[in-house]
């Protein structure tokens, strides 16, 4: 157990730096000058077009600049914005908010999702399974942006149940609305996808047998069952928490939260290097994680995977 | 990025730059509940006190040099007093920092400072503080964003070498600093519009402290104005301004304090307008025109602002040498339709070079070139040859207003003309500049202007210069512009002007499209809401709260 995470964590390095770098050099090689690009129509003076692009490294060969980054980093500078702030500093400020996001939609995900999933999956072909089923349909088609507009507009400013944007009022009010945006989508598939899973699993052998052993309906549902069924779920759901930290763009767009998806989209048009490597780089750790917790789960839902 | 702006109710004589006369003006003749033309600025509570909210971008800088970025200056426009600011109704210079601007020969400019300025920290405003600050903006190798600004006063060449060589000095040659309130400012060549440039904020003054810690600066600037900072600058959530108390000149505010929130959507910006959580907004988006007209009423106003569309033609393709097919080009696009789609009829198709709020400005000044009339433009395209090969169409992707009456125009052109092969060259905005600043472009380009000063000068020099992205040149137009420059009179000066524009529009290589309307609104919370169209936007102490 103790090596398989340790040998997990050591693949961990080549896959970071692989990343850091096909980002960096996917930034480099867009054409264009990104100093250029932040004063639009105006003139730079060639003079100040110069500093600029030795403060930002940007007249440097791609490898020497990727040297220049990564030796920052050891020493724990993550470079700077372009205005001025240090990267660190930005991911910091910014993580605490799409954390609380990522992990209320994920939360509303693995609570409402698997209920209403098995709520449906022990009704099968009922009023019940039939009402998950059209619903999570019509949720999956409509695009995340007409979601969280007319949320916006009809939770928060119409009825005032919740705060229309920003983050003044804190956990929990004002993530319970962005965070049930964001997650709308994942919640639509973990229900169907647990309904699925139970369905198939109540048709087998050793469901029979439980039941024939006289084992209560309950026990036989969650202790044999559920546990087996979640699998697939389990595995989505992990995968699914990176995706929520990285796919907040639209939602912190729309609720005016100022997270890290925010501060991708403008630093990708801005085309600051260092910022978005060192976002994504904190991405790909969070994958990585939720890929080992994933694996080490399987091992506690079914002892035939262990990894030893 | 462009601030609100209204038309003078009637046209005025141009303020006369006269030698010697400049500027004696009567303290303050912006105070008390100044209208704004047609602005429903009377409205409201008129009592002090109480504090409001803004809706705003995230700035990116808020030290005045470091910034040319319109939200940056709504802010730095409470925090520092400038050493002149502009009238809100028609835009001539008006006294604030300074008492005096003056010059015999518009090369040689006195500044004359009001003596009882202090900044928040309690130093006092000399003219070191100015000067320190206008060599901080415009030493290259500082990088800060104003820089060209001061690029007409004397010694600014020794500050911003070429590449690879070291700047000869820190400082400005033509800054003298001849006592504590009075600054000697030496231009290059003669500049008649000068005053005016001394109401953009990157000619603030600036404390000590901004040199000793400029990170901290930028995050909690120390100014000289109507307002100071309440905690540090919150970055993308808020930036809160209250009341300083020390503040002496002639824009005391009548509310407490101002707070701005900080949105990424202008979208969700208004809806919080709607729902009652922010006070006034002055960017409403185009496509809300009709929801806010409904919500708000007469607390809802459309003003014309300084910011300008243009199709740019890239001269150095033979195919478009022909000033005749360049004004077939023009004539062949339906302004008022297109504006009337895309801009819900908040822009305004443009006849001249320069926005009507701009003294100098002339209704038709463009004539029937900037008209649309297919007939007559189809039969200029084909005297002048027609047009051969593929017809490109460069704009960014910032807002995708752009493609979509970019498509419009190409639409037009095909149908009127009978250009057929159209292609888009859509890219970020950080590739379009440097392909546009060095000729590189292989078709018509969209060309926006947004103001520094209400100047005709700006326009013409700013989009004409020798540098220019369209590669046209004409000795007799620079030769104008020198003149309208150097002009002793404001009269003369503008005749000058308007020779000038006369040229390239009878040139055409920038076609004039259309004028950008600011829409504001505000709640039933705040009165005395008074947003001009120059760089002061919205005029932050003016604004009364029913509290």
């Amino acid at each position: 157990m103790g090596r398989f995470v340790a040998r997990r964590l050591l693949h961990a390095i080549p896959v970071l730096l692989a990343t850091t770098f096909l980002i960096y050099a996917l930034v480099f090689v867009l054409p264009g000058d990104p100093i250029q690009g932040l004063a639009g129509d105006r003139p730079v003076p060639p003079s100040v077009l110069a500093e600029l692009h030795r403060r930002y490294h940007l007249d440097d060969p791609l490898v020497v600049q990727y040297a220049k980054y990564l030796g920052g980093l050891f020493t724990g500078d993550f470079g700077t914005t372009f205005r001025g702030q240090p990267v660190g500093d930005v991911i910091a400020e910014r993580w605490q908010v799409t954390v609380r996001l990522g992990l209320t939609a994920w939360f509303f995900e693995v609570v409402l999702g698997i209920a209403l999933g098995v709520w449906a999956g022990l009704n099968k072909g009922r009023w019940a399974d039939n009402l998950v089923l059209g619903a999570t349909t019509v949720v999956i088609a409509v695009p995340v942006y007409v979601v969280g507009y007319l949320a916006q507009l009809v939770l928060g400013v119409r009825l005032g149940w919740f705060p229309v944007s920003g983050g003044d009022a804190g956990w929990p009010a004002a993530y319970v609305l962005p965070g049930l945006v964001l997650a709308s989508f994942g919640l639509a598939y973990v229900a169907r996808l647990t309904r699925a899973s139970l369905v198939e699993n109540l048709r087998a052998d050793y469901v029979r047998t439980a039941d024939a052993k006289g084992l209560s309906r309950r026990r036989v549902v969650i202790g044999h069952t559920l546990r087996n069924s979640l699998i697939p779920v389990v595995t989505f759901l992990g995968v699914e928490l990176g995706s929520l930290m990285a796919g907040a763009i639209v939602t912190e767009y729309i609720f005016n939260l100022p997270g890290i998806g925010q501060q991708v989209f403008q630093s990708i048009q801005l085309r600051e290097g260092p910022t978005v490597v060192g976002i994504t780089t904190a991405l790909v750790l969070v994958f990585i994680l939720a890929n080992l917790v994933v694996d080490l789960l399987y091992g506690l839902l079914d002892p035939r995977i262990r990894h030893d | 990025m462009h601030t609100p702006r209204h038309r003078p109710s009637h046209a005025r004589p141009w303020p006369a730059l006269a030698a010697a006369t400049l500027l004696a003006l009567a303290l303050c003749a912006c105070g008390g509940t100044a209208d704004g033309g047609g602005n429903s600025a009377d409205q409201g509570p008129g009592t002090p006190g109480g504090t409001y909210t803004v809706a705003l971008t995230e700035p990116n800088h808020l030290t005045p040099g470091q910034t040319t970025d319109s939200y940056a200056i709504q802010v730095i426009q409470g925090l520092f007093d400038t050493p002149v600011t502009l009238d809100p109704k028609d835009g001539h210079v008006l006294p604030l920092a300074a008492a005096s601007v003056e010059s015999t020969d518009q090369k040689v400019w006195t500044v004359k400072l009001r003596p009882d300025g202090v900044f928040h920290n309690g130093e006092k405003v000399t003219a070191q503080s100015f000067a320190d600050a206008w060599n901080a903006a415009a030493y290259g190798p500082n990088g800060w964003e104003s820089n060209y600004y001061f690029a007409q006063i004397e010694g600014y060449a020794d500050l911003n070498p070429g590449k690879d060589q070291q700047p000869k000095s820190d400082k400005l040659s033509g800054l003298k600093v001849v006592d504590d309130t009075t600054l000697q400012v030496t231009l290059s060549a003669p500049f008649s519009q000068f005053p005016m440039l001394l109401a953009f904020t990157a000619f603030a003054p600036l404390p000590r402290a901004a040199f000793t810690d400029p990170k901290a600066f930028d995050a909690h600037p120390i100014g000289n104005g109507p307002f100071q900072m309440d905690g540090d600058w919150a970055h993308d959530q808020k930036i809160a301004l209250t009341k300083a108390p020390a503040y002496a000149g002639s824009r005391k505010p009548m509310a407490d304090g101002v707070t701005f929130k900080i949105f990424t959507s202008k979208d969700t910006a208004f809806t919080e307008l709607q729902a009652g959580n922010v006070d006034i907004m002055t960017t409403v988006p185009a496509a809300r025109a009709p929801e806010a007209k409904r919500s708000f009423g007469d607390r809802y106003s459309v003003r014309p602002s300084g910011t300008m569309d243009y199709l740019g033609l890239p001269l150095w393709d033979p195919r478009f040498k022909n000033p005749d097919l360049r004004r077939a080009l023009s004539m062949a696009i339906d302004r008022p339709g297109v504006t009337q789609a895309i801009y819900n009829g908040v822009f305004k198709p443009a006849d001249s070079i320069v926005a009507p709020m701009i003294p100098g400005h002339r209704d038709g000044a463009c004539g029937e070139a900037c008209a649309y009339d297919p007939a007559k433009a189809k039969a200029l395209f084909d005297k002048a040859g027609g047009f051969s090969g593929p017809l490109e169409l460069y704009f960014s992707n910032s807002d995708p207003t752009y493609e979509q009456w970019m498509t419009a125009v190409a639409n037009q052109l095909k149908q009127n003309l009978g250009i057929q092969d159209i292609t888009f060259k859509k890219m970020a905005s950080a590739d379009l500049g440097p392909i546009l600043n060095k000729r590189q472009g292989t078709g018509p380009y969209r060309q926006n202007w947004v103001i520094d000063y209400p100047s005709m000068q700006n326009y013409l020099d700013g989009l004409y210069n020798p540098d220019n992205r369209m590669g046209w040149s004409d000795p007799q137009f620079d030769a104008l512009i020198a003149r309208g420059n150097a002009a002793k009179d404001g009269k003369d000066g503008l005749a000058a002007y308007q020779q000038a524009e006369d040229l390239a529009l009878q040139q055409m290589p920038l076609i004039p499209l259309w004028n950008w309307q600011d829409q504001s609104a505000w709640s039933d919370k705040v009165g005395h809401v008074l947003i001009d169209p120059y760089v002061t936007g919205l005029h932050l102490d003016q604004v009364t709260v029913r509290h």
